[in-house]
């Protein structure tokens, strides 16, 4: 196959920043769409350019690490696949393909198509857990979980990270990925002594760095682990309760 | 031998060595482990776990990793699931069995002590990590469900669909992001240790470059611990991420830390063949699958028709058939082999004939397609978007991969380094698999040495420096190490040569899996020993490496790796070399039986080779621990 590639270039995030136009040939349809950025890389390489900085690592679309805006859509047009998961068959011979870092405040640009996510991690900071220090968990088997309610809760917690949801908003929001992991923590009984202070202290966080949902529905559609926005729902019901119980508690000390 | 090798095994009956060693290491008291600085170098399992029980500890942490979160280490890779000797389902498991079944799956070359701690500490595990939210799976009455896996006769793996070291490392990771936000633990993102700093004999800090912005710092700290994974990636095509690499444990090593058993590697045996040329990485398909998915290949040579149009009369289920009693379920080391065989023997299937069936034909037709979606959907559509195949109707192509290296740093039962101060943890250090790693049992360790055993050991090291003040970092022996590291990054920004780092990756990469792969003998490795250095002369002079120190530089990243990939090419080639036997993962063509079983040498071979680095890449000087059997009788490892 032969592709021409739009790739968006910038040296730093001072750096004026641009479209650059590639042609690559002799593309293979067994390639990951990463292992088409490689060959192209090798190629400037060996003209004496720099190559296109991206990230990526596992190639196996768990480490969340890689994502780019494909013509327009964050991980390309394959439905729940990650970048590297997406392979080159997807394409036409002699397609045009516009590829961009993600586009979002609350990941500002590092260089080319690398973008800084630690917003993500921030958020996670904020209550992402459960308050258990080494040593002190009771038996695995004390407190038995509906498997319906587990299978739940792994549907939420399949969430990577890698930030697509964002870059998909038009609002850059990032309550899939924040409601993902409320979700994942307030349908287990372990996570509900702090389910109320988790909800409210995450969802302040990331207000902190991203816009604020519409309902647009992007960002399920967008997401390599297809997680659905009915945990979006769940977080806002747990927020407008979070505000008013830990009111409470407050009024009670 | 110039090294003094105690691995400070304690006194006792086994059952309880960990226990009376736990009572008898020193102990820093609360309100003093403030005043200790650690640097943790690496956040996957076993990092990200240390990290966070020492925080919670009351240790003043500071963890460095090269990603952009601690959330993307390669632990989170790991599908199948985590071994525990829990016995929830009554099938004769216990504490003993798994400490036998790794002593033996190992082929016996680990420590006998080791193993016994990692098998009491698998119960705490699973505890651990169910009270953190790890969403395992259940059966329907709400308690937990097991699967059962190679090397092992009992169902106890604890598995999260097919990503349970996600789900594991998502759990250690919160942990860490919560002593985070307690102000306990310190965290560095993209941030790359290149450097050991050791003083008077001690590990006294690190030096760590900045991977946005090139600048080079000295971290001091009371002790260091290195977390940083294995090394599979020395044969370029393996199924660890891309980042995965040598250099953390390298650079101790150079420093004065052991390498122990470097040619002990692992090949998968369930891996996605490679498709072309340009293949960057080879995915891993769960050994899990194994437990349902039988395996077998043409009986004629020039078999052409489609899978489903072969009658089972004209196929070899070639596990089943030579190994009766574990069939499918066979070891990893002893199932790459098989599978070797059988494609050299010209019955490889697939466009390029480079695979082997993994058919789930049986499964579905007795248990139905629903029970097996259930277990393995994820991994169905991984492997239906890799190669455009639907595993529900065609059997999977699978073939065996550089996966998981046993060897590492040389590390005493307090998991510490022939460096004082200096600790690895994790698939870093070579400790507890021998000569081959079971299935879920890498999460099972990372975890164990992080959450439960660091954390009660290096209390009895840090108490002799108590009120004792870190070096500071401004020391000359920081700077002077600091300026090493500037200069050989500025070597490769300054080398001009021709050739791209991958190139020089990929071909050594080549002579690693054709000499000192999943088979080995003599002349092979001696070209290797000849040939890898006579291209890593040529790498070091004609290696092109664009751009700056100074901005995001990808290219240069690799090349420090790859530098560091050449020098532990050549020990794991010395290694394999000395080690006249085969065992585990490592296979000598001399040493095999007429049927090709690996003929193992106790009376010669039952020791730890733990390599000093001499400055000579290619002669290190060999130092042996001998492996004393008190529990586990040695006998031939029989699956049949």
């Amino acid at each position: 196959m032969n592709i021409t590639l739009q790739v968006w270039r910038q040296e730093g995030p001072d750096a004026r920043g641009e479209f650059k136009t590639y042609q690559v040939d002799g593309v293979s349809d067994e390639m990951s769409f990463l292992e088409m950025l490689d060959l192209l890389n090798e190629r400037l390489v060996n003209q004496g350019e720099e190559p296109v900085a991206f990230d990526h690592d596992c190639r196996e679309g768990i480490c969340g690490s890689c994502g780019v805006m494909i013509d327009g859509q964050p991980h390309g047009p394959q439905l729940g696949t990650a970048t590297c998961q997406l392979h080159m068959r997807k394409f036409e011979d002699g397609a045009s393909i516009v590829v961009e870092p993600w586009r979002a405040t609350g990941f500002p640009l590092v260089r080319d198509l690398v973008v800084d996510r630690s917003s993500f991690d921030q958020i996670i900071e904020a209550g992402g857990y459960i308050s258990v220090d080494t040593g002190s968990a009771p038996d695995a088997n004390l407190i038995p979980i509906p498997k319906g309610v587990a299978d739940i809760a792994f549907d939420a917690a399949a969430c990577i990270g890698c930030g697509a949801c964002v870059a998909a908003c038009p609002n850059g929001a990032a309550n899939l990925f924040t409601a993902a992991k409320i979700s994942h923590l307030n349908l287990l009984p372990q996570g509900q002594a702090e389910r109320w202070t988790r909800t409210e202290n995450m969802v302040e966080i990331m207000e902190d760095y991203f816009g604020s949902c519409t309902n647009h529905g992007e960002c399920e559609k967008a997401c390599p682990k297809q997680i659905s926005i009915d945990f979006i729902a769940m977080m806002n019901a747990d927020f407008v309760k979070a505000k008013f119980k830990n009111r409470r508690l407050v009024s009670q000390s | 031998m110039t090294l003094q090798l105690n691995a400070k095994v304690p006194e006792g009956p086994i059952a309880d060595k960990w226990e009376n060693h736990k009572f008898d290491s020193r102990l820093v008291n609360p309100s003093n482990k403030r005043k200790f600085k650690i640097l943790i170098i690496g956040t996957g399992l076993a990092g990200a776990s240390a990290a966070a029980s020492l925080g919670e500890l009351g240790y003043d942490v500071e963890v460095f990793t090269f990603h952009d979160s601690p959330r993307r280490a390669h632990s989170i890779a790991a599908q199948g699931g985590i071994n525990a000797a829990k016995n929830y389902h009554n099938d004769g498991d216990s504490i003993y069995r798994l400490f036998y079944d790794t002593v033996k799956g190992g082929d016996y070359r680990s420590r006998e002590a080791n193993v016994h701690r990692l098998a009491e500490v698998s119960l705490n595990i699973i505890d651990q990590a169910t009270a953190q939210g790890v969403p395992f799976a259940r059966e329907y009455g709400g308690l937990l469900d097991n699967r059962s896996f190679g090397g092992a006769q009992v169902s106890r793996t604890f598995y999260a669909r097919g990503a349970t070291g996600q789900q594991l490392l998502l759990g250690a990771y919160s942990a860490l992001m919560r002593q985070v936000d307690r102000g306990k633990v310190k965290l560095h993102t993209r941030s790359e240790m290149l450097d050991v700093v050791v003083k008077d004999g001690r590990a006294v800090g690190v030096v760590v470059r900045d991977l946005v912005n090139g600048d080079v710092t000295a971290h001091s700290g009371h002790a260091v611990v290195l977390a940083t994974g294995g090394y599979s990636n020395v044969f370029y095509l393996s199924t660890n991420a891309m980042a995965s690499n040598v250099t953390a444990i390298w650079r101790a090593h150079r420093r004065g830390a052991a390498f122990a058993n470097p040619c002990f590697t692992q090949i998968h045996p369930t891996c996605i063949p490679a498709s072309d040329e340009f293949q960057s990485k080879l995915t891993l398909m769960s050994e899990s699958l194994r437990n349902d998915g039988r395996i077998w290949v043409p009986k004629n040579v020039n078999e052409s028709r489609a899978a489903n149009e072969i009658p089972a009369e004209d196929r070899d289920y070639y596990l089943e058939r030579v190994y009766p009693a574990f069939g499918n379920l066979v070891p990893r080391d002893v199932a790459s082999r098989a599978s070797k065989r059988m494609v050299d023997s010209g019955h490889g299937v697939g466009p390029l004939r480079n695979g082997v069936y993994l058919d789930f034909m049986s499964a579905i037709e007795r248990d139905g397609r629903a029970s097996v979606e259930d277990k393995y959907s994820n991994l169905f559509e991984m492997y239906n978007r890799i190669t455009d195949e639907d595993p529900y109707n065609v059997p999977m192509r699978i073939y065996p991969a550089p996966h998981y290296t046993m060897g590492g740093l040389w590390v005493d039962y307090n998991l510490m380094t022939t460096v004082p101060g200096l600790y690895a943890i994790g698939e870093a250090n070579f400790s507890d698999h021998g000569a081959n790693r079971l299935g879920a049992s890498a999460l099972m360790q990372g975890l164990s040495d992080g959450y439960f055993v660091l954390p009660s050991t290096i209390g009895d090291y840090l108490a002799d420096y108590l009120n004792t003040d870190a070096v500071p970092s401004d020391d000359p022996v920081f700077t002077k190490i600091e300026d090493e590291v500037v200069s050989q990054v500025d070597g490769y920004l300054t080398t001009d040569g021709r050739r791209s780092v991958d190139w020089f990756h990929k071909e050594l990469g080549k002579i690693m899996l054709e000499h000192c792969g999943m088979v080995r003998n003599e002349s092979g490795l001696q070209k290797a020993l000849s040939d890898i250095p006579a291209l890593h002369e040529e790498f070091k002079s004609d290696t092109r490496v664009l751009g700056r120190n100074e901005s995001l530089n990808q290219s240069l990243e690799r090349a420090q790796r790859v530098d560091d990939f050449f020098e532990l090419a050549q020990a794991m080639c010395v290694d394999a070399l000395d080690r006249e036997e085969s065992c585990g993962g490592h296979f000598r063509e001399e040493h095999q039986s007429g049927e090709g079983e690996a003929m193992r040498d106790d009376e010669h071979y039952a020791y730890v080779s733990a390599w000093e680095w001499t400055g000579d890449a290619a002669a290190p000087e060999l130092n042996k621990e001998s492996l004393d059997f008190e529990n586990v009788e040695l006998t031939t490892r029989s699956y049949k």
